[in-house]
């Protein structure tokens, strides 16, 4: 499930109009008349990238008839960069256990040399 | 390229079915080439963590030679890894396949560069899935192996149940 959660959020995400999406709404909620402001594109063509991201969980609209004002949800967001962060996180620990076994092996060749 | 002035792990997924991994030693490169490719020194910091042991830790560094790492966690889960190596230009790059051992029909394809400037070695890693089903599930694995340990015992009930449902006849609810 996770898995599924994450490729949504990926495949969202792959778009750069969308990343630019994001990139409004993470300063605050905004109209889709507001988001299609910047962009040389038609409110049609940006409610098209807006289902996008409301299926992948990352936008959701208001409930105001008129405007109904996305905001950015940030969990799925949060998923998706922790998810590469725990598998680094576990390869850092390895990695560190390498410095300090790697402090040891310089010690010891130091040693050696000394007495060459 | 610029240089961290960190030397902490750098994780990045140049396709869908990489994995990049680059890190700064601060140690010349044939004593981190050397812990990276003896089993003496690779014991010490490839495994182990939360009661983890590593029982298995072979090493044949030729081309053609084949390596395996098992590491066994407190409750007697293990959990094993193997390849070959296909190149070696020591102590400079090393070419080996590697397989997580539930999925032997998946082997990564691993490059691994060592790099020293300074005193200092840029370690670099590409692992090479065949497929981006196959790179999430490696990124997943540390997570994934509580799932299997679970999925496994509840593999185990469910046989028993069906035994028991032949032998008497009766019916299983579920």
């Amino acid at each position: 499930m996770l898995a599924e959660r994450l490729d949504a959020t990926f495949m969202a995400l792959a778009d750069p109009t969308r990343r630019a999406i994001i990139a409004r709404l993470s300063q605050g909620e905004a109209s889709v008349m507001e988001l299609a402001a910047p962009f040389a594109m038609s409110q049609p063509a940006i409610s098209k990238h807006l289902k996008v991201l409301e299926r992948a969980g990352l936008v959701s609209r208001g409930r105001d008839a008129q405007r109904r004002p996305c905001r950015l949800e940030a969990a799925p967001l949060r998923e998706a960069t922790d998810w590469l962060e725990r598998y680094r996180a576990r390869m850092e620990a390895r990695f560190s256990r390498l410095d300090t076994l790697l402090e040891e092996m310089k010690a010891k060749e130091k040693r050696h040399e000394r007495k060459k | 390229m610029s240089e961290k002035s960190s030397n902490k792990l750098q994780v990045t997924l140049p396709s869908d079915t990489e994995i990049e991994l680059t890190r700064v030693f601060d140690a010349p490169r044939h004593l981190v080439f050397d812990a990276m490719t003896k089993p003496e020194y690779v014991r010490r910091w490839w495994c182990c963590m939360d009661g983890f042991t590593m029982p298995v830790c072979e090493i044949d560094f030729r081309v053609g030679g084949k390596w395996r790492y098992v590491m066994v966690s407190a409750d007697g889960q293990e959990v094993g890894f193997r390849g070959e190596y296909k190149e070696i230009d020591a102590p400079a790059r090393v070419v080996h396949t590697e397989i997580f051992e539930p999925f032997p029909d998946s082997p990564a394809m691993v490059t691994m560069t060592l790099e020293e400037r300074d005193g200092k070695t840029f370690y670099k890693s590409r692992v090479v899935h065949g497929s981006k089903a196959d790179r999430d599930a490696h990124v997943n694995s540390g997570m994934e192996v509580g799932a299997g340990i679970a999925l496994d015992r509840l593999e185990q009930v469910a046989k028993g149940l069906g035994e028991s449902g032949r032998g008497t006849g009766a019916t299983v609810a579920t």
